[in-house]
């Protein structure tokens, strides 16, 4: 198949950028969206133009590197699939495509389709995590009795691979679904309520520090995760903020 | 030729920088199995080997583990020997046979 790429191109995160039309040929439908990708920046080297930048990393749907906005959608047309997994036959012969990085303030562009997402990291650093001296004193897990339901919405919660396609389709560019999938893996079990108030605060804290936007229950995040996260985690990361706001001590 | 500059992110220099990386350690492993004049193991020179075709040993100015001091190009490599001693256990040969 052949196609018309219109991408994005920025040098470096203060240049202007712009989109740029490329003409590609001879796509296999069976390849993925990166591999289609690859043949282009082949064709680029080889006249000596510059490849276009752009995250990937396990190329099958785990890590959250890959973050192309196609077509005006967080890893493109199809659902439950990350931009590595997107295959080129949901597109048709002589089609045009958008390929955007994720825009939001809170990730700077560093380059073409790269963006900076460390701020992810930075929330996570903040209280995305359960505070267990792991040596010496580990003890058998059934020990702990966990209900089923509450184990499987927090293993649900736990596949968020970090992504950030919430963020940027988010008409608010809030990561409300992101910080609540991390909030709620923890929340739901007993070893995370040990610091569940803390968790709760900073993490928030450190989201609304970073320039993510405000949740207006829009909903579109939960339509484009590459994982199936549910809005439910966002309702439940409000009730442990505000409980954690009204009985906290600090 | 790599495309693109050095003061911005370019993963083509990165590529270019791992296989050069390969290629200096490619040479390194040449410049070691030259050194090592026996055969041993998985190391197999021709001018070193039993009637039947084995891999001999030559256990009295190879018993040792070579340790190679960079000091920029691969060809001016400093070998530093850790030689092999064996005190309670007697150094044999392996029979395949």
């Amino acid at each position: 198949m052949d196609l018309t790429l219109k991408i994005w191109r920025q040098k470096n995160k203060d240049a202007k950028g712009a989109l740029k039309s490329y003409d590609i040929k001879g796509v296999s439908p069976d390849s993925s969206f990166l591999e289609m990708m690859d043949l282009l920046n082949n064709n680029l080297i080889e006249k000596g133009e510059n490849p276009v930048a752009f995250d990937h990393d396990c190329r099958e749907g785990i890590c959250g590197s890959c973050s192309m906005y196609i077509n005006g959608e967080a890893h493109g047309p199809d659902r439950l699939v990350t931009t590595c997994q997107l295959h080129m036959r949901k597109f048709k012969d002589g089609e045009t495509i958008h390929i955007e990085p994720w825009r939001a303030k809170a990730f700077p562009v560093i380059k073409d389709l790269v963006v900076d997402r460390s701020a992810f990291d930075r929330v996570m650093n903040a209280g995305g995590f359960v505070s267990v001296n792991t040596s010496g004193n580990t003890q058998d897990a059934n020990a702990t009795p966990i209900a089923k339901d509450a184990a499987d919405k927090a293993f649900d919660a736990a596949t968020c691979i970090g992504c950030g396609a919430c963020v940027a389709t988010c008409k608010n560019a809030s990561a409300m679904l992101f910080v609540s999938a991390k909030v709620s893996q923890l929340a739901l079990l007993p070893q995370g309520q040990v610091e569940a108030q803390r968790r709760a605060i900073h993490m928030v804290e450190q989201m609304d520090h970073e320039g993510f936007g405000n949740c207006s229950n829009t909903g579109a995040c939960e339509v484009e995760c590459p994982k199936g996260i549910s809005l439910e985690n966002i309702a439940r990361m409000n009730r442990e903020f505000l409980s954690a706001t009204i009985t906290s001590e600090s | 030729m790599v495309p693109g500059g050095v003061n911005e992110m370019n993963s083509e220099l990165e590529k270019a920088g791992r296989v050069a990386d390969f290629l200096e350690l490619g040479e390194l492993f040449a410049k070691d199995a030259l050194e090592r004049n026996e055969s041993c193991g998985g190391h197999f020179r021709e001018e070193s080997k039993t009637e039947e075709g084995e891999a001999l040993r030559n256990d009295k100015d190879f018993a040792y583990v070579s340790a190679w001091e960079y000091t920029g190009e691969p060809k001016d490599a400093i070998l530093h020997k850790e030689e092999l001693e064996f005190k309670d256990i007697e150094l044999k040969q392996r029979s395949y046979k």
